[in-house]
């Protein structure tokens, strides 16, 4: 009884995904052209891509995990290598749960508060920055988690070489968690590549083709969020191709993750 | 603690003293041998684990270019002791030592104002399971050098030779020492453990449970290895293996919850201990 009804259960889940992916793949792949990569994203009813968008959407990812990255990490390593029965690490742990479960949309507007009202306008720089505050506390999480399964006979083994505590952390014990750190890395940058609401209150969108990250600049999550709710059938098409990009690039990244922290077990 | 169970054979304490326990082959070669020097001296040691006294007062001598193996049953302190040498447990902030271990009849090795990784150079250890860093054998190797000199290219890669001769790897690792040390076998790993250790030219090898992990060929190669690195450094093993105790070492220490109880030469630990309770360890009527 309970294994027929959880089995039905799953059933239902994994129907939902397979139909919301097979929608998906079904108008995606059919809005998806060369030009989609070749051209800026187009004024309604003429023809147009989402290269803007797509390099708009890589370049804050960018920037917002070079940020979030070494921040998570070297906050992660002080959890799990400095922070045992410590208050402040306690804390620290603490925020960063809440900060892992915050919604979206509040980083969005407190760094519409702290940036782009203090700036006057909406920018790259505000964008890629909402970005790295969801990436950190993905990866201190992940970071402290790897470095705690680095075996304590491991540690034990350097110090007894009369290796310093620093050099034990940063030769031995991110070496061991390294492809586990990277996993927790990949998986910050699947998350906070469709994230669409902190961008909306940041980088908002440029309807051209802009490097500049001190302006709003085009995203993906953004396009898609005003091409979908368009009434114009060239757009909504857009927004399909443009999902499925979305989708795609997070499955891409959670396959690269998943081989890399197999890795590491096999090494 | 104690388990009193049926002895497996009446022993009957005879005039003679034949070795307490059959299964002990071992030879005792009663050549007058020059008085050792002592290497280190545990005067009056004391542990504690949080408010757990884990060693009673311990007194001790191990003897320089000898084997002293520490026996006795799980829990007695055998492994403590061995990590005060080191001062190991100062990894963890609830464990304090107090007394004083002298090593070479100078340095104090629990004064706080000891640089600790000096000590440790000059104090290597090995553990129950073998930990190779993830890194390639020749890595493994220099790792531990690399904390205390800057050697050429070319110097590095003799003394990673050395080491690897000493410790008996050499001739199974010379074509693959580019290769990760987590893919030899736990036997080769340990004796990898054991080359990374002698690198950096200790003086003094701590040996915890090193063969407990491993299967017998894998053991005896081990054992083997240490009474030829005996000749070059003074060796403590704690071990939970009598036989391997009768079998490596020059003596014998005997703990049991946190005291030692005898301390003596292997021969006469196993053939005529001094106390009744040495003997019923032996003949294993306890531990």
């Amino acid at each position: 009884m309970a294994l027929t009804l959880s089995v039905a259960t799953m059933a239902i889940g994994l129907a939902f995904l397979a139909w919301i992916l097979s929608t998906l793949a079904a108008r995606g792949l059919a809005a998806l052209r060369p030009v989609v990569f070749l051209q800026s994203t187009p004024p309604p009813g003429s023809a147009g891509g989402l290269i803007n968008a797509i390099f708009g959407s890589l370049l804050m990812t960018g920037v917002g995990i070079l940020v979030g990255g070494p921040v998570g990490i070297l906050a992660g390593t002080y959890l799990a290598e400095f922070g045992k029965g410590n208050w402040f690490a306690e804390i620290a742990r603490f925020v960063n749960d809440i900060l892992l479960s915050a919604p979206s949309i509040i980083i969005g507007l407190f760094v519409y508060a702290v940036m782009v009202a203090q700036m006057g306008h909406f920018s790259g720089w505000a964008g890629a920055m909402a970005l790295a505050i969801i990436a950190i506390p993905i990866v201190v999480r992940t970071t402290e988690s790897m470095l705690l399964l680095v075996p304590v006979s491991l540690r034990e083994a350097a110090a007894a070489l009369g290796a310093p505590r620093w050099k034990v952390v940063t030769l031995i014990a991110f070496r061991a968690a390294r492809s586990g750190i990277l996993t927790g890395v990949l998986l910050a940058v699947a998350r906070v590549s469709g994230e669409t609401a902190p961008l909306l209150f940041t980088a908002l969108n440029n309807q051209f083709w802009s490097a500049n990250m001190n302006a709003p600049i085009a995203n993906l999550p953004v396009v898609i969020f005003q091409f979908a709710m368009s009434p114009y059938a060239d757009w909504v098409k857009l927004a399909w191709a443009g999902s499925l990009l979305i989708t795609l690039s997070v499955l891409v990244l959670n396959i690269v993750a998943r081989i890399v922290f197999r890795q590491q077990k096999a090494g | 603690m104690m388990t009193v169970s049926e002895p497996p054979q009446t022993s009957s304490p005879s005039s003679e003293r034949a070795p307490l326990l059959p299964a002990l082959q071992v030879d005792f070669d009663d050549q007058p041998e020059t008085p050792p020097e002592p290497k280190i001296e545990v005067e009056k040691v004391h542990f504690y684990y949080g408010k757990t006294h884990a060693l009673k007062g311990i007194d001790l001598t191990i003897y320089a270019n000898r084997v002293t193996a520490f026996i006795g049953p799980s829990g007695c302190g055998k492994s403590t002791l061995l990590r005060t040498f080191n001062r190991m447990y100062e990894l963890y902030p609830k464990q304090r030592a107090e007394g004083r271990i002298i090593l070479d009849g100078t340095v104090d090795l629990l004064d706080p104002r000891l640089d600790l990784n000096l000590l440790r150079k000059r104090v290597g250890m090995v553990f129950q399971a073998p930990t190779p860093f993830p890194m390639s054998i020749y890595e493994n190797i220099a790792f531990g050098v690399r904390l205390y000199e800057r050697l050429r290219p070319a110097e590095m890669n003799e003394r990673v030779e050395w080491a690897l001769h000493k410790a008996a790897l050499w001739n199974e690792v010379k074509d693959k020492l580019k290769q990760s040390g987590r893919g030899l076998s736990g036997g080769q790993q340990q004796r990898l453990c054991i080359a990374r250790a002698i690198a950096v030219k200790p003086e003094v090898l701590l040996l915890d449970e090193p063969t407990s992990a491993l299967d017998p060929i894998s053991t005896a190669a081990i054992e083997e290895l240490i009474q030829e690195l005996v000749e070059d450094y003074t060796v403590a093993i704690v071990t939970h293996n009598l036989q391997q105790a009768a079998r490596v070492a020059d003596y014998i220490a005997l703990f049991y919850i946190g005291e030692l109880v005898e301390f003596n030469d292997s021969k006469t630990m196993i053939t005529r201990p001094a106390k009744k309770q040495t003997e019923d360890y032996i003949t294993g009527r306890f531990g």
